[in-house]
């Protein structure tokens, strides 16, 4: 684990000093993902650069596993450290192989012993062997950002320092890059500490948020639940921004939501009008599900519509929204049920084959329990404004189970 | 024209003290040395400027001050001091090559600053944060990256050179501009001619070589373009990379003057 | 340094100098109006660019005495004939500014090219109003080179007879006299000085955003 006590950067002196950092106190658990969060100035890279010494502290003390940062060579306490930051910083003139391989070699690995380990992690990382041949120039930002990646993991560090790392890339790109590299993190479980301005980066990747106030304050430092839930001042919720209580929903799963049956029609078959129930309401469409052979969800159409008797195909369909599946969150229930046009959200199993359907209902039920036995621990229990390890809201979806 | 190949086609002026091959001889050997010099000189001076980023504005305003020099003048200067001071042939060779050796150093100087300061500021620091010492990075990381610029900057010292050692004739220095200076005295117009066709050719061939050494030497991975561009719209030194040889521009008009 | 001998010598020296001032600077002024049309070929043409830099990277190659020797003989000119020198050093001239101009417009933020052309602007109007103004500042950086390497390449001339500011350092050569060299040295760094700074002001008058800019 990282601990930062009682840590300190002071730029300047006399009348003109600026504290970029202010007595940061923070342990960062070992094997997890944790973000440091907050605006421009707050002092999360100059925190994270002085983790490995890119930056050093004016006072306080920065200790990894126990070990005083100081007590190690600079070079050789980076070389056990993962950097990635953003824009990649790739070497332009070696291959992206040689890119990859360059920390083994510094540490003196043979260089065919490093190239291979360096094409093992270009595959992991999502890219095509015959990539590595290539130069950083040829490659796209999204491929220079994984090759950064690779690079930092290279010699196995334990740590990794990431600095922004997807915020050059565009939207699309970056929610592939966070999906990918949240799988990696399963499978190699090292101490990162992830630094972003993007809160919703934060939510998405963390284990643990720190979150950053102008002029180098620890304003908050608990899991993502606990911050959107729980702000602990007008700051943090100011920086969570709208939307905070909507989105503290993808924290808890969906788990034992209703699902009711739901009358589907199979593509290619030709419209029945039999399905309108003889009291659904006039003058407004009966929407029904259309399923394709697999019995997966291809979208909705509306049963008053005269097809003139041919069979349905994908175009008299109107589709619908997201889909709850069995690991999904009271969120992504709720949206299914809002983007979809019939007001019902499409359930599916774990094959990705229709089981029924959500209501909006059902979701503002299960939110409202949640909230009851939420208060039932707060009232057992004062909350804490620091670091929660968010139990609570795993007791409240045990409530709802 | 005519006389001039005739000149050339004649075997005897080929051999001998005198001759072609011996003034080529000659020529290269002043060229590379002052070459050699210049570069020991300028790439650990310019490599220094350019990884710590001070002193930048004095050394490109030295190195444009340096241009402005007349070339002849400094040569018959140094001479005159030099036959003052010393005995023998050093006495005019040691101040021609100590020019040449001054004049080819801002080129060097100011390509390989320019180019050093144009690497990526994320590859820097990428490379320092992953450990590498300050050496490391500039061996490893700076320097190659920078190479395009810094090959054109010996490009350009080398006609500087080649250029300036011809002029040197006129202070007694051997070389190919014998025949252009000898030539005038005695009035001998196709040896002239024949002596700058000379000199034209050493430069365009040496030129080519280097730049086909660049070609090696350079990882494929540098077009340059990108370390050409930055350094371009960089408002410090602007270099340009010219296929036939190099000239290094003083400070782009910084908005607001030198405050 | 004996004041006496350029007392005596005034006259001459202000001819040389006169000389010098013409022989250095209308070939860079002409060198530039070549320039910037070929430039803009150039620019405008990628397939010319690489043939026209190449054949001016050659020119520039050749060293400027074996120029200067050689010219006579294509122009039929005497060889002390100061109109060798103004022609080798447009010839230089030209060949150094052809890149600069070049890549001066490549400088320009392609953005601007293209709203000027969605504005309506012509190709000609828009080179002329919109990009060559913004071409300035590399432009003159560049011409600041040329300008300062004419004055010394002027000297060289002196050489083969040529009369300009040269001629006190071969004078001094001849007499063993430090005087008239250090006094050409001097001139020319000034003449050079001077050249330099009236590029750099014509720079600033032409690019007022600039000026405005950094009076933040």
């Amino acid at each position: 684990m990282i601990n930062f006590d009682d840590v300190s950067k002071i730029f300047g002196d006399g009348d003109h000093r600026t504290a970029a950092v202010e007595d940061l106190t923070i342990e960062i658990p070992t094997g997890k993902i944790t973000v440091f969060v907050g605006p421009s100035g707050c002092g999360k890279t100059t925190s994270l650069r002085m983790i490995n010494r890119m930056i050093e502290p004016t006072s306080g003390t920065v200790l990894i596993d126990g070990v005083d940062t100081r007590s190690i060579d600079a070079p050789k306490l980076r070389r056990g450290i993962g950097y990635v930051i953003q824009n990649a910083g790739l070497f332009p003139h070696r291959t992206v192989l040689d890119n990859v391989a360059t920390v083994p070699v510094l540490e003196g690995q043979s260089r065919k012993a490093a190239r291979a380990v360096a094409a093992e992690l270009l595959e992991r990382v999502g890219l095509p062997g015959e990539m590595g041949r290539r130069y950083p120039a040829q490659l796209s930002g999204g491929q220079q950002q994984r090759v950064g990646v690779a690079r930092a993991l290279a010699a196995d560090p334990p740590v990794m320092l990431m600095d922004e790392p997807f915020s050059a890339v565009d939207p699309v790109v970056r929610a592939q890059l966070q999906d990918e590299f949240t799988r990696l993190q399963a499978d190699l479980g090292k101490t990162i500490v992830f630094v972003t301005h993007d809160i919703d980066e934060a939510v998405k990747l963390g284990d643990a948020i720190a979150v950053f106030a102008v002029g180098g304050r620890l304003a908050q430092y608990a899991t993502p639940a606990e911050v959107l839930s729980h702000p602990a001042d007008d700051f943090v919720a100011d920086y969570v921004g709208r939307d905070r209580g909507y989105r503290a929903l993808s924290f808890t799963v969906a788990g034992n939501l209703p699902v009711h049956d739901e009358p589907t029609l199979r593509l290619r078959s030709t419209g029945d009008s039999s399905l309108i129930p003889p009291d659904a309401a006039p003058g407004e469409p009966y929407w029904v599900l259309v399923v394709d052979d697999a019995r997966q969800p291809r979208g909705w159409v509306d049963a008053r519509r005269d097809t003139g008797g041919r069979p349905l195909d994908l175009d008299d369909l109107v589709l619908g929204g997201s889909l709850v599946g069995p690991q999904s969150s009271l969120r992504t229930a709720l949206d299914a049920a809002l983007s979809s046009p019939s007001g019902r959200g499409v359930a599916i199993d774990a094959d990705g084959r229709v089981t029924g359907t959500v209501e909006a209902r059902d979701v503002l039920d299960a939110i409202e329990r949640a909230r009851v036995a939420q208060g039932v621990l707060d009232g057992a229990e004062p909350p804490a404004a620091s670091a929660r390890t968010g139990d609570a809201d795993q007791a409240a979806a045990a409530v709802l189970s | 024209m005519n006389g001039a190949f005739t000149w050339l086609t004649t075997g005897a002026n080929w051999s001998g003290p005198d001759g072609v091959l011996a003034r080529l001889a000659e020529h290269l050997w002043y060229t590379f040395l002052a070459l050699a010099i210049a570069l020991v000189i300028a790439l650990p001076i310019g490599a220094a400027i350019g990884h710590t980023g001070r002193l930048t504005g004095l050394v490109s305003g030295l190195a444009n001050a340096l241009r402005a020099l007349p070339t002849l003048g400094l040569l018959i200067l140094l001479a005159l001091w030099g036959l003052g001071t010393f005995k023998g042939s050093i006495a005019l060779v040691g101040p021609a090559i100590a020019v040449l050796v001054i004049l080819a150093i801002p080129p060097i100087l100011s390509n390989t600053y320019a180019g050093i300061a144009a690497v990526d500021p994320a590859a820097r620091d990428a490379a320092k944060g992953m450990g590498m010492t300050g050496r490391e990075v500039l061996t490893k990381v700076e320097l190659p990256v920078a190479l395009p610029l810094i090959m054109s900057g010996i490009r350009s010292a080398f006609l500087q050179v080649v250029a300036t050692a011809t002029i040197a004739a006129v202070v007694s220095l051997g070389g190919f501009g014998r025949y252009v200076i000898d030539g005038n005295s005695t009035q001998n117009y196709p040896m002239m001619v024949a002596g700058s066709l000379l000199v034209a050719v050493l430069a365009i061939v040496g030129d080519r070589i280097l730049a086909l050494i660049g070609h090696f030497v350079i990882s494929p991975g540098l077009t340059g373009r990108k370390v050409r561009a930055r350094a371009t719209t960089s408002d410090m030194v602007v270099a340009i990379e010219m296929e036939g040889g190099s000239a290094v521009l003083e400070p782009a008009n910084r908005a607001g003057g030198d405050r | 340094m004996n004041w006496n001998w350029l007392n005596r010598n005034t006259d001459q020296i202000l001819s040389w100098l006169l000389a010098h001032l013409w022989l250095a600077a209308l070939p860079t002024l002409l060198g530039l109006l070549l320039a910037l049309p070929l430039g803009a070929l150039a620019f405008r043409y990628r397939w010319s660019y690489a043939t026209l830099i190449t054949l001016a990277g050659l020119l520039y190659t050749i060293p400027s005495l074996a120029l200067f020797v050689v010219l006579p003989g294509i122009l039929g000119t005497r060889i002390l004939n100061p109109l060798n020198v103004v022609v080798a050093l447009t010839l230089y001239t030209l060949a150094l500014l052809v890149r600069v101009v070049a890549d001066a417009l490549d400088s320009v933020p392609p953005l601007v090219r293209q709203s000027a052309t969605a504005m309506g602007y012509r190709p000609i109007r828009s080179l002329i109003t919109v990009q060559l103004p913004l071409a300035v500042p590399v432009i003159g950086a560049g011409l600041r080179v040329a300008a300062v390497s004419n004055v010394s390449l002027v000297s060289v001339a002196a050489l083969l007879g040529v009369p300009q500011l040269g001629q006190l350092f071969l004078v001094g050569f001849q007499l063993d006299f430090y005087t008239p060299i250090i006094a050409g040295i001097v001139l020319c760094l000034l003449v050079a000085g001077v050249f330099d700074t009236i590029i750099l002001v014509a720079v600033r008058i032409a690019t007022p955003w600039t000026r405005a800019v950094s009076h933040r």
